[in-house]
């Protein structure tokens, strides 16, 4: 019997992908340091911004900022982070609803345990320090007066 | 409601409002989306008798049991009746050019490939599909369906139990196969040929 046979095999797509004027606006937000929502017809506002109003389909325009602060939703923990993880330490994944948006954006949780995570916590953004507009640019949420 | 094709969809057409304090700011237009998959590829037994086999410079195909048809590289099944395909057929490296494509411009994480190249489906002597190499020895502006190929080995002591034995394949020069026969046309031609001899 031949000894068994294996090699690495890596599949790479380098996409570069056009953003339109919505997420567009989202990502230069974050460049700039601020999170965007976008409101709807009815004055609520959606937080990461989308182009259509998801129950109407009627386009949606007025972008706001909201945040950097928010409440805790909901969230998981993750240890070990996988190989290409932005977060290279264990960390929380979080559903974050920012001050005057009315829905919740998924970011990471940068704490070192997850004991000091509680649903309904407040969190602010922490943001790197050099930002080239990507969702990246916002490192993650810290428990609020944690030093950002 | 019907929608009149010929009025384009409102959504993009209207202006976003931002804040005040992005007005000034160059707007973010692209965003770099990388996607990388990182496979750990075990061979099943087929594939496996085939990659051994390239280590003593052979090429193995296996025959369907139902009607002949001999596939390469083997897969251990005969995919159009779903019939077990256990039988090796060891093949010759020359064949004909199937089809193939001019590769004019690079692509990432290839910088192996010197541009402009030629991939082809090599259909090999006593094979009924091809499969995939590069054609090279030739001007690409050359290559053509039929044309007579050979393959091109590592020397004897570089070899390994990979198809990247073979560099590419380069004419033979004998006359080319012709078009009505080659490539996907090769199987039909030779089941008309077969049942011609039986009436």
């Amino acid at each position: 019997m031949a000894e068994r046979l294996r090699a690495d095999l890596v599949l790479e797509y380098p996409f570069t992908r056009t953003t339109g004027p919505v997420i567009g606006a989202f990502l230069t937000g974050l460049r700039e340091g601020i999170v965007l929502g976008i409101r709807r017809p009815d004055g609520t506002v959606l937080c990461p911004p989308t182009e259509y109003d998801p129950e109407t389909s009627a386009p949606l325009t007025e972008l706001v900022e909201v945040g950097p602060g928010g409440e805790l939703v909901s969230w998981t923990w993750v240890d070990p982070p996988r190989s290409q993880s932005p977060w290279d330490q264990p960390h929380g994944l979080g559903m974050v609803r920012l001050d005057g948006a009315d829905t919740p954006m998924v970011h990471g949780l940068l704490v070192d345990s997850p004991d000091e995570l509680s649903v309904g916590m407040r969190v602010t953004a922490r943001w790197r320090s050099e930002r080239e507009g990507h969702i990246a640019d916002l490192e993650g949420f810290v428990p609020e007066g944690a030093g950002q | 409601m019907s929608a009149d094709p010929s009025i384009p969809p409102a959504a993009l057409s209207g202006e976003v409002r931002l804040p005040e304090k992005l007005a000034e700011v160059e707007p973010v237009r692209s965003v770099r989306t990388p996607i990388r998959l990182e496979y750990d590829f075990i061979p099943g037994s087929a594939s496996s008798g085939y990659l051994n086999a390239f280590a003593d410079r052979k090429i193995l195909g296996q025959r369907s049991p139902v009607d002949g048809a001999v596939f390469v590289p083997p897969r251990g099944v005969d995919p159009r009746h779903g019939a077990a395909t256990p039988d090796y057929v060891e093949l010759p490296d020359t064949g004909h050019v199937g089809g193939f494509c001019v590769t004019r411009l690079p692509i990432p994480g290839r910088d192996d490939l010197e541009i402009p190249y030629v991939s082809a489906w090599i259909h090999l002597d006593g094979a009924d599909i091809g499969f995939l190499g590069l054609v090279g020895g030739i001007d690409t502006s050359e290559v053509r369906m039929g044309m007579r190929v050979r393959a091109v080995w590592k020397p004897d002591d570089q070899l390994g139990r990979t198809a990247e034995n073979i560099l590419h394949w380069e004419p033979t020069g004998e006359p080319d196969i012709p078009v009505t026969a080659a490539g996907t046309n090769a199987w039909h031609a030779k089941q008309a040929a077969e049942s011609g001899e039986q009436d």
